[in-house]
């Protein structure tokens, strides 16, 4: 009977625990209404901080603010609370300024991101705007803010300059630490391979990882690149986990949003982009440069190869890039239903779809991953594959085509 | 929504860049140095030894199997042989009884004819014997006869009647 009861009570605790982990984030965005943290909203008649003692019960919640809040990086790691009661931990600000190196932690600009805390650092003043580090002006504007602001047509733009930004923010926090879990873990089980011997069978860890290695290794590597594939592997591995273990992560409220942040995904693309260049054989660049056809239309086509270099890991920066933001944009809205609608009734139907969502963003995780290492391979694989003169496919060539 | 926070998302900021291009750097060769080559060195090794064990598990069915036809052949190599043997054997046997039988019947022959040669000697011998011991007789007998024969006139002359008669009827 009791074992009933426990089975009963486990099978509602997992509702409960993602009801609960939605309300969590629910009250964050509704205790965003009445604070001085509130999100800069355009007005007709100018700039309007919205005041946090003046209570006004129709005051919309901007959802649009808040998904971006959740998706763009940050100086601090925001837990919950708004205002003076937020719980975030502080980060590191490193900036490059006019009279060198200033660094100083986060909190100084005590939860500050509107301009109004002004830290002063080697004789420099400097300001947090909506996450942007900027010179602080001499005054305050009337809203209280070190900027110097314009809005035209409600759109905000600062005039300030700002240092060169080297932060240790939100997603570079997230990086490394999962850099640290990549190296802890992959360390751990090569130990064990080490330890136990080749020719057992694998444990733990071991067991659950090796399989995405051996598919990494002979799926995307050597299906796409061939006989050379060997030397791009621990490449494409460590490209595979990193995104992978960042989806994954971003999933989670508070995590940051590494791999939908451009940046990021442009590093990568970046040194995809050097990898297939430096690796490009004779044929590869015949290919851009003496493309098989009447050379009367070569004007057209050598430029056109020339972006598509530069097109393709293009493609992959975007493509990770949008698919992870995407996602968490639709979460966020779903959630945010509630407070447009500003009904609890709402909650069901947000949540059960933003569960379904999340299911999904499991799989895209999954699935960015893979296309991001893929589509790396398929360029290296093209960059390396040995092609006849005649511009004829190999045999190779043919099998991946058969495959598709 | 303003464009200004929209900016901040599809414009990568320098940080960002800066740390992620480091940190991956680091990663990928404390990773490959320290992480994907054991592991994958060990993977490979494992699946080698997979290989390897499943080829000699093949060559040791296929060296069985070879064995076994071997054997098979040897089996039945010894059987004709052991054939042939008991054939030739059995030849010999024969051909051995045959040119004994004819040895022996050669040897009876010969047995047989000098045996009778030895007859056929002895009884001439005998009869040889025979005859002089009747002749010898005979001549005593003829002696004796002749002497009571002869002992009176008469009987010579009767006698010699007697052979004038035979030889006339001669």
């Amino acid at each position: 009977m009791t074992s009933k009861i426990n089975i009963f009570k486990k099978i509602w605790s997992v509702p409960f625990l993602v009801f609960s982990l939605f309300l969590a984030t629910s009250t964050h965005i509704s205790a965003s209404e009445p604070n001085e943290e509130q999100i800069l909203v355009p007005e007709a008649d100018g700039v309007h901080a919205v005041d946090p003692h003046a209570k006004n019960a129709d005051e919309e919640v901007d959802i649009t603010a808040v998904a971006f809040e959740h998706i763009l990086d940050s100086h601090s790691w925001h837990f919950w609370g708004e205002g003076h009661d937020a719980v975030s931990a502080p980060l590191p600000v490193i900036l490059k300024g006019k009279n060198g190196i200033a660094f100083f932690m986060s909190s100084e600009f005590h939860h500050d991101n509107q301009g109004k805390v002004v830290v002063e650092k080697n004789g420099e003043r400097f300001v947090n705007f909506e996450e942007k580090i900027y010179y602080a002006s001499e005054t305050p504007n009337e809203h209280g803010q070190y900027l110097n602001l314009t809005v035209v047509d409600k759109e905000v733009s600062v005039s300030n300059e700002a240092p060169l930004d080297f932060s240790i923010t939100k997603n570079v926090t997230q990086l490394l630490l999962t850099a640290i879990l990549l190296i802890w873990l992959f360390t751990s089980i090569a130990k064990a391979y080490q330890s136990h011997g080749v020719t057992s069978a694998p444990k733990g860890k071991q067991s659950f990882f090796e399989p995405l290695i051996v598919f990494v290794r002979d799926d995307i590597a050597k299906g796409n690149i061939g006989e050379k594939s060997e030397k791009f592997v621990p490449y494409l591995l460590t490209v595979f986990f990193l995104i992978l273990v960042n989806n994954f992560l971003g999933l989670i409220p508070i995590s940051a949003n590494l791999t939908g942040n451009i940046a990021f995904t442009l590093v990568l693309s970046v040194f995809t982009l050097i990898i297939v260049n430096i690796n490009g054989n004779k044929n590869y660049w015949s290919h851009i440069f003496l493309p098989h056809a009447p050379k009367a239309i070569w004007p057209i086509l050598i430029p056109i190869e020339i972006v598509g270099i530069l097109t393709k890991p293009f493609a992959l920066m975007i493509r990770l890039f949008a698919n992870i933001t995407a996602g968490h944009i639709i979460v966020i809205s779903l959630v945010g239903l509630i407070f447009v609608f500003k009904t609890i009734f709402i909650s069901p139907v947000s949540v059960a779809f933003a569960l379904f969502i999340d299911v999904l963003e499991c799989l895209v995780a999954f699935l960015q991953a893979y296309i991001f290492t893929m589509l790396t391979a398929l360029f290296i694989g093209s960059a390396v594959a040995d092609h006849n003169e005649d511009g004829a496919h190999t045999t190779d060539d043919d099998k991946v085509i058969a495959g598709h | 929504m303003n464009l200004f926070i929209l900016a901040s998302l599809i414009e990568p900021s320098i940080g960002l860049i800066f740390w992620t291009s480091i940190t991956f750097i680091l990663l990928l060769v404390i990773l490959g140095k320290f992480a994907w080559k054991p592991i994958l060195n060990a993977i490979k090794t494992r699946e080698k030894s997979i290989e390897d064990a499943l080829a000699s598990a093949e060559n040791a069915l296929k060296d069985m199997r070879e064995l076994k036809a071997n054997n098979e052949k040897s089996l039945n190599e010894a059987r004709t042989a052991r054939e042939a043997l008991m054939k030739e054997a059995r030849e010999m046997k024969e051909s051995i009884i045959a040119e004994a039988k004819v040895k022996a019947q050669a040897d009876a022959e010969r047995i047989l004819s000098s045996a009778r040669e030895q007859i056929n000697a002895e009884k001439n011998a005998a009869v040889a014997e025979l005859k002089n011991q009747v002749a010898s007789l005979s001549i005593e007998i003829a002696e004796k006869i002749l002497r009571s024969e002869l002992s009176s006139d008469e009987k010579q002359k009767a006698l010699v009647n007697n052979l004038m008669k035979d030889v006339t009827l001669n």
